[in-house]
């Protein structure tokens, strides 16, 4: 356990997503994707898993990069949480994605780590699963039956599992053209190199009569998985903002939240986190507004 | 049984074709098959670090890298910043003005350090702290370090005129 060497492995480099998915379908449970490799690596350090046979997703051309089409943007699931962090087309039409990318882990760690790695590891506190969840993304998957969809709000399924079959293959993601304005607030014991203890992403679409047509929040860890707070959102659609409005907004968004108390926060701390986070993104968003 | 794969990853500059076991870390590889003990090895979870080096001038955790995934990629481990006998402004500046205490974090933080300096000449102190944000002191040496880099920046600014 000390020593923490990796256990071995028999180890593939497929040069397209049928071959990845054909050595997936051949080892059955056995083999594990490796992307980033910042989660698996200290999974298989630990001994929590030990996959006989690991299949080296990047040795596959395509999977990776940022691509502007005509209704918004496409992130191969390659694409590392550095890149999404340098790219001006995120920062300037994705914003809650990019709060999320500057936050993650370290430099040393984000140089590495994947989007589609974030979102399948499927932790409760997965920085960018909020912010995509906010700005309607999708998730498009690859599996021995063919390609499906699946909105990033039903990606995941607890903690660690998400809805991908093990034979499948999360292959890009994609945001529509977002009509509002949104943003991603993470709560960490310290600056940097932290999970998050709450983490919240809000999208507001407000009209120059200051009613809001439409809200999307996300919530980090506070559930076993990423969640939306779909009562809170009604909460706020169809209504004037204002400051009272928000307080509501957020004092049913920490009250629809499940959290936990672990090493990092108790439970009555994170739902006041959630309330004080849920507040402030929503004013920093309509102030922005105005 | 484990098959070993070939390997071609250049360090430093000189070209290496091995052939290796695929479940070891480019951390071991720099250390325990090349003999590069100036990359540290600490926490080995993506944590401290400690075991930063520069793969395609980007700095990364070599300990959450597998080494089979360095194939065809160029790396750059302290070993590599000096030229001859002499020091890389970055060492000098940590020498001089005290960034370096134990050295433990040392070589992980130059490199972070030279990651930041070759994309970003002329950097805020903020963006300096941005840069070592995944390096962890013990001796709580911070402020040396920042000072450090920022007198290394102007050191290659310096020299450059």
């Amino acid at each position: 356990m000390f020593i923490k060497r990796l256990p071995k492995f028999t180890y593939h480099t497929p040069s397209t997503i049928d071959e990845a998915i054909e050595l997936l379908v051949r080892y059955n449970g056995h083999a594990k994707v490796l992307a980033g490799g910042t989660d698996l690596l200290v999974a298989m350090k630990k001994r929590s898993v030990i996959p006989s046979h690991i299949v080296n997703l990047k040795t596959i051309p395509g999977l990776s990069g940022i691509t502007v089409t005509g209704e918004g943007v496409t992130i191969g699931s390659l694409t590392t949480v550095a890149e999404i962090e340098k790219s001006p087309l995120i920062k300037e039409n994705f914003k809650p994605l990019w709060d999320a990318a500057k936050v993650m882990a370290s430099p040393q760690i984000r140089t590495l780590a994947t989007i589609g790695g974030n979102l399948v590891s499927a932790v409760p506190s997965a920085d960018l699963a909020p912010p995509l969840m906010v700005m309607a993304a999708t998730a498009h998957i690859k599996g021995p039956s063919g390609e499906r969809v699946c909105p990033v709000d039903h990606l995941f399924a607890g903690p660690s599992t998400t809805a991908l079959k093990p034979s499948e293959i999360l292959t890009h993601i994609t945001i529509p053209l977002q009509n509002g304005r949104g943003i991603y607030l993470k709560l960490m014991r310290r600056a940097a190199l932290d999970l998050a203890i709450v983490g919240v992403a809000v999208s507001l679409t407000v009209k120059e009569d200051n009613i809001c047509q439409d809200a999307k929040i996300g919530l980090g860890a506070v559930a076993p998985t990423p969640i939306r707070a779909y009562k809170a959102e009604r909460e706020i659609i169809g209504n004037m903002v204002t400051e009272e409005v928000a307080q509501k907004v957020a004092d049913t968004a920490s009250r629809e939240c499940a959290p936990i108390t672990d090493i990092r926060a108790t439970e009555d701390y994170r739902r006041s986190m959630v309330r004080t986070l849920t507040k402030r993104a929503i004013m920093n968003l309509w102030e922005g507004n105005r | 049984m484990t098959n070993l794969v070939p390997l071609n990853i250049t360090v430093n500059g000189i070209e290496y074709r091995l052939y290796i076991e695929p479940n070891i870390t480019l951390v071991d590889l720099l250390r325990e098959k090349l003999g590069l003990t100036g990359t540290k090895k600490s926490c080995n979870e993506g944590e401290c670090g400690a075991c930063t080096v520069l793969m395609e001038g980007r700095p990364v955790a070599s300990c959450m890298v597998l080494a089979i995934d360095a194939d065809n990629k160029k790396i750059i481990t302290i070993e590599g910043l000096a030229e001859g006998e002499k020091l890389h402004p970055l060492q000098e500046a940590f020498i001089k003005y005290g960034g370096i205490q134990c050295g433990f974090c040392t070589p992980g933080m130059i490199l972070s350090a030279k990651a930041l300096l070759d994309e970003n000449p002329d950097p805020t102190p903020y963006e300096v702290r941005r840069a070592i944000s995944g390096n962890l002191c013990r001796c709580t040496g911070y402020q040396q370090i920042v000072d450090s880099v920022l007198k290394a920046a102007d050191m290659i600014k310096g020299n450059q005129v």
